[in-house]
C-alpha cells in the first residue's frame, strides 16, 4: 500500500490503513538505531527545517536525531531565533522558510491550528509537532507503536487517558488514534479538565480515575501544568496528587499486565508517583526510544519513501 | 420631481401596497395608491400639474423606508486601512443602507464632541448614507469614568456604548444608564462577562474541543445580559442589548419584556445564518465576539426575531484587513463585514417563513429608528429616505466587488436571493444597481 499523505497535521487526517503502515514502518526503522554506525544514507539530500516556534526539548531533538539517523539535512529554528520576534508573520516566516526549499517543514507552535494554516501558503510537506492544544500526531503514533510493540496489538485494548484532557494536544492525538485503531478510550479528570464535547471524539468519560484504571490494559498520564491552578482548574497540588495522580494504590484497581504512559516531561510526586513511573509497568523510556524511529518513518514516508516510488 | 412607480411600498404600521411615491427638493410629497384606495399627501390632480424629471419603474420590487444599521464600526479616525467614514458609506448604501450609526471604539475613541463632529465631517464630505455617531459610555473605554454624554449628545451623538468592551463594573453601568436618562441617550451594552470569557477565542462546545481551541461559554453573554436588565429595571433607563448570540440571553430579553422592563435587543445576521461548525478548519472570518454559536442557539435566534424579543437586526459591520485575520485562530482579530450580505441574509427568514416581509423591514429600519429615537417611514414631507430591493434576483456573494475596503466575509461564495436596486437618501439617488457593475 501507498503513502499519499502530503502532511501530517492530525489524527483526524489519517486512515487506520495509514496509521498501521506509519508503524510498520516505524518498527523497521527502528533497528537503525541499534547500530554502531547509526545512520543510513535514505535521506541524502534532502531538507528538514524543524520550525519550534514554541519551546521544546525532547520534540525538537527526536526529530532532528531521526531526519540525521536517515542522513537528511536538519535545520532548528526557534522563534526566539527567527525573526518572528521582530513581528514577522507565521505566513511570512513560513515562505520564506520554504523558498529555500526544503523538503519537510516541523512546526511546534503554541497556536491551535497553525499547521492547517501553514499549508494554505506553503507547497512543501508539514508535519504538526505539537499544536497548541490541538494535535500531536508524532506523539500519539509513538504512544500507538509503544503499545502494539508490548501489547502485540492495539484492538479491543481498553486505554485509560487522566488529568488535563482540556488543555491537551496529546490526549486529542490519543483519542482518535487509539479508537481509530480500534481500542476504547475512557478518559478521566476533574470535570474543570474534561472539555465540552470530548465524547464526540469517540471517548467515554468519568471524573473518578479509579474507574478508567480498573481494567485498563494501558494507563497514560497526562502533565498537570501548574499554571493551570491560577485559572482554577484545580485547587492544590497536593489534592491533584490525592485525587487525580497515579499512585501504588491505585495501580492496584489496574489488571497485573498494566502498561504506564507519560508523553513527558514528568512532575514527579504530582501526576505520578515517582516509583510508579520508574516502575515494571513503565514505558516512558519506551516512548522515547521509540519517538525517534517512528519520526524517522514519517520522514521516510513523506520525503523518500513509497510515496516516490514509481515516480 | 421624482417619482417611483409600481413598486410594493411597505412602511409598517402605515402602508402596504402597489404604491407610487412622489418626491420633491428631496421630501416625499405624495403617496398614491395605485389599486386606488386613494393617496396620502398632495392630491393626484395638483401632482399631474408638474414636471416628472425622473420616472424609477420599481414595478415587481419592494420599496421601504431607508434601512439603518445601528450597528457598524467605521474604523475613522484611526483604522482607515481598514474602513473610512466614506468607504463605510459607500458599502453601506450599496448593501440598502440609508443610515448607519458608527461604534466609538476608534483611535482616538468617540468619548468628545470632536471626535462625534469629526466622523459627521466625514460622512457629510462623503455625502451618501446618514451617519449617526454612538459615543463611549466611558471615557477612551476604560471603564473608569464616564463620558461627557451632555457633550456628545449635543455634538450629534445618539446613543453611548463602550461596544467591543464590556462595562464590567455594574456600578459604573448603574450610573451611566441614570446619566444617560438626563440626556434621553439609550444606553447600548456589549454584554460579556470578561472572567467567564477567559482566553476563549470561538463557542464552547464539541467544535472547540475537536479544534484544541479555548471555548466562550454562552454563560458569559447571558449573566451580563441578566445583569443589564436588572439596572435597566432600577433605573428606568433605555437599555438596549447588542449582538445578542446565546438562547438564554433571548429568553432572559422575553422574560424581562414581559415584566415592562424597557430593554430592546439586537442579532447580526451571522447569529441566525451560521453556527460554531463555520469555523471548520480555523477559518478565522467565522471569529466574531460573541461567537458563531450552536444550532440550539441559531434557531433560539430565529424565535427571538419571531416573536418580537429581538426588535432590530443589526450588523456589527466589524471591517479587518488580513494583517489582522491572515494569523492564527486565536491570534485574528474579531468580527465580520455585513453592510453588504445583511440585506439578502435578512430576505432569507422570509423566505424560510421565520418571518414576514413587513416584520423584516420593522428589524432593518422601523425599529432601529425608533430605539434610536430617529425619524423613519415615507412619510409626507419627510426627507426621502428609501431603499428599492428586488427580493427575487439570485446572486452570488462575490467579496472581490464589496464597496468596503475589508473582505472579511464567510459569506463569500454563497448563493443568495434579494438585493437592493436602488438607495435614495434625500431624495438623492445614492445607490443604483443598474449603473455599477
Amino acid at each position: 500500500m501507498g503513502f499519499t499523505q502530503k502532511h501530517i497535521l492530525g489524527m483526524e487526517f489519517l486512515t487506520a490503513g495509514e496509521i498501521s503502515l506509519i508503524l510498520d514502518t516505524a518498527d523497521n526503522m527502528k533497528e537503525i538505531s541499534e547500530r554502531p554506525i547509526k545512520k543510513v544514507p535514505t535521506l541524502r539530500g534532502k531538507t528538514v527545517i524543524l520550525f519550534f516556534y514554541e519551546p521544546s526539548t525532547r520534540t525538537r531533538l527526536s526529530f532532528d536525531i531521526a531526519a540525521k539517523r536517515l542522513s537528511a539535512d536538519s535545520i532548528s529554528l526557534t522563534a526566539g531565533g527567527s525573526s518572528m520576534v521582530k513581528g514577522e508573520t507565521l505566513i511570512d516566516t513560513a515562505k520564506n522558510l520554504a523558498a529555500m526549499k526544503p523538503d519537510i517543514i516541523v512546526l511546534r507552535h503554541s497556536s491551535s491550528g497553525a499547521p492547517n494554516l501553514l499549508v494554505r501558503h506553503v507547497n512543501t510537506s508539514v508535519i504538526n509537532a505539537g499544536d497548541g492544544m490541538h494535535e500531536h500526531p508524532s506523539q500519539a503514533l509513538l504512544d500507538l507503536m509503544t503499545v502494539r510493540e508490548a501489547k502485540g496489538g492495539l484492538s479491543g485494548l481498553k486505554i485509560a487517558i487522566i488529568g488535563d484532557i482540556a488543555h491537551s494536544r496529546v490526549a486529542r492525538s490519543d483519542i482518535i488514534g487509539f479508537t481509530k485503531m480500534g481500542a476504547e478510550v475512557i478518559v478521566a479528570g476533574p470535570p474543570t479538565m474534561l472539555p465540552k464535547g470530548i465524547e464526540t471524539l469517540g471517548a467515554k468519560v468519568t471524573y473518578r480515575p479509579e474507574t478508567a484504571i480498573a481494567g485498563a490494559d494501558v494507563i497514560m498520564m497526562l502533565r498537570i501544568q501548574k499554571e493551570r491552578q491560577a485559572a482554577f482548574l484545580f485547587p492544590s497540588e497536593r489534592e491533584y496528587a490525592k485525587v487525580y495522580g497515579l499512585n501504588r494504590e491505585k495501580l492496584k484497581l489496574a489488571p497485573p499486565d498494566v502498561l504506564i504512559l507519560h508523553p513527558g516531561p514528568l512532575n514527579r510526586g504530582l501526576e505520578i508517583a515517582p516509583d510508579v513511573a520508574d516502575g515494571p509497568y513503565s514505558l516512558i523510556l519506551d516512548q522515547v526510544t521509540n519517538g525517534v524511529a517512528l519520526r524517522m518513518a514519517l520522514f521516510y514516508l513523506l520525503a523518500g519513501g513509497i510515496r516516490n516510488v514509481g515516480d | 420631481m421624482l417619482v417611483i412607480k409600481g413598486g410594493h411600498v411597505i412602511d409598517p404600521g402605515r402602508v402596504d401596497g402597489i404604491c407610487d411615491i412622489y418626491i420633491q427638493n428631496g421630501r416625499i410629497i405624495a403617496l398614491v395608491d395605485r389599486q386606488g384606495a386613494g393617496s396620502i399627501g398632495a392630491v393626484p390632480a395638483e401632482i399631474d400639474g408638474r414636471k416628472v424629471e425622473r420616472e424609477i419603474d420599481a414595478t415587481g420590487k419592494i420599496v421601504t423606508p431607508g434601512l439603518i444599521d445601528m450597528h457598524v464600526h467605521l474604523r475613522e479616525p484611526g483604522h482607515e486601512y481598514k474602513e473610512t467614514v466614506a468607504t463605510g458609506c459607500l458599502a453601506a448604501v450599496s448593501g440598502g443602507f440609508t443610515a448607519v450609526c458608527c461604534m466609538p471604539n476608534t483611535r482616538p475613541v468617540n468619548d468628545c464632541a470632536e471626535v462625534t463632529q469629526y466622523i459627521l465631517q466625514k460622512a457629510e464630505e462623503a455625502g451618501l448614507a446618514r451617519v449617526f455617531p454612538v459615543g463611549a459610555i466611558s471615557r477612551g473605554l476604560e471603564g473608569k469614568a464616564l463620558a461627557d454624554f451632555g457633550e456628545l449628545k449635543a455634538a450629534g451623538a445618539v446613543a453611548v456604548t463602550d461596544d467591543g468592551q464590556p462595562v464590567s463594573d455594574g456600578r459604573l453601568m448603574r450610573r451611566a444608564m441614570e446619566y444617560a436618562m438626563g440626556f434621553g441617550l439609550p444606553v447600548i451594552s456589549h454584554c460579556e462577562d470578561l472572567g467567564l470569557a477567559g482566553s476563549g477565542v470561538m463557542n464552547e462546545g464539541p467544535v472547540a474541543t475537536r479544534l484544541g481551541l479555548t471555548g466562550v461559554p454562552n454563560a458569559a453573554e447571558a449573566v451580563m445580559v441578566m445583569r443589564d436588565i436588572a439596572l435597566c429595571a432600577l433605573t428606568g433607563a433605555r437599555l438596549h442589548v447588542a449582538h445578542v448570540s446565546a438562547a438564554e440571553s433571548v429568553q432572559a430579553i422575553r422574560i424581562a419584556k414581559q415584566q415592562g422592563i424597557p430593554v430592546t435587543a439586537e442579532t447580526a445576521p451571522h447569529y441566525f445564518t451560521l453556527t460554531d461548525e463555520a469555523v471548520g478548519y480555523y477559518n478565522t472570518h467565522a471569529k466574531m465576539n460573541p461567537p458563531l454559536r450552536s444550532e440550539k442557539d441559531r434557531q433560539a435566534i430565529r424565535e427571538g426575531l419571531a416573536d418580537g424579543t429581538i426588535d432590530v437586526i443589526a450588523t456589527d459591520h466589524a471591517p479587518h484587513s488580513v494583517l489582522e485575520k491572515e494569523v492564527e485562530f486565536d491570534q485574528a482579530a474579531n468580527g465580520i463585514i455585513g453592510l453588504e450580505t445583511a440585506l439578502s441574509l435578512g430576505l432569507s427568514l422570509v423566505r424560510e417563513n421565520v418571518i414576514r416581509m413587513k416584520t423584516l423591514v420593522e428589524k432593518m429600519s422601523t425599529n432601529p429608528a425608533r430605539v434610536l429615537g430617529l425619524e423613519s417611514g415615507l412619510l409626507i414631507n419627510r426627507p426621502a429616505d428609501l431603499s428599492i430591493i428586488d427580493s427575487e434576483q439570485q446572486y452570488v456573494v462575490n467579496a472581490a466587488v464589496f464597496r468596503s475596503l475589508s473582505r472579511n466575509t464567510p459569506f463569500d461564495g454563497l448563493p443568495q436571493y434579494g438585493k437592493v436596486v436602488l438607495t435614495m437618501v434625500g431624495g438623492r439617488i445614492v445607490y443604483d444597481a443598474s449603473e455599477t457593475n
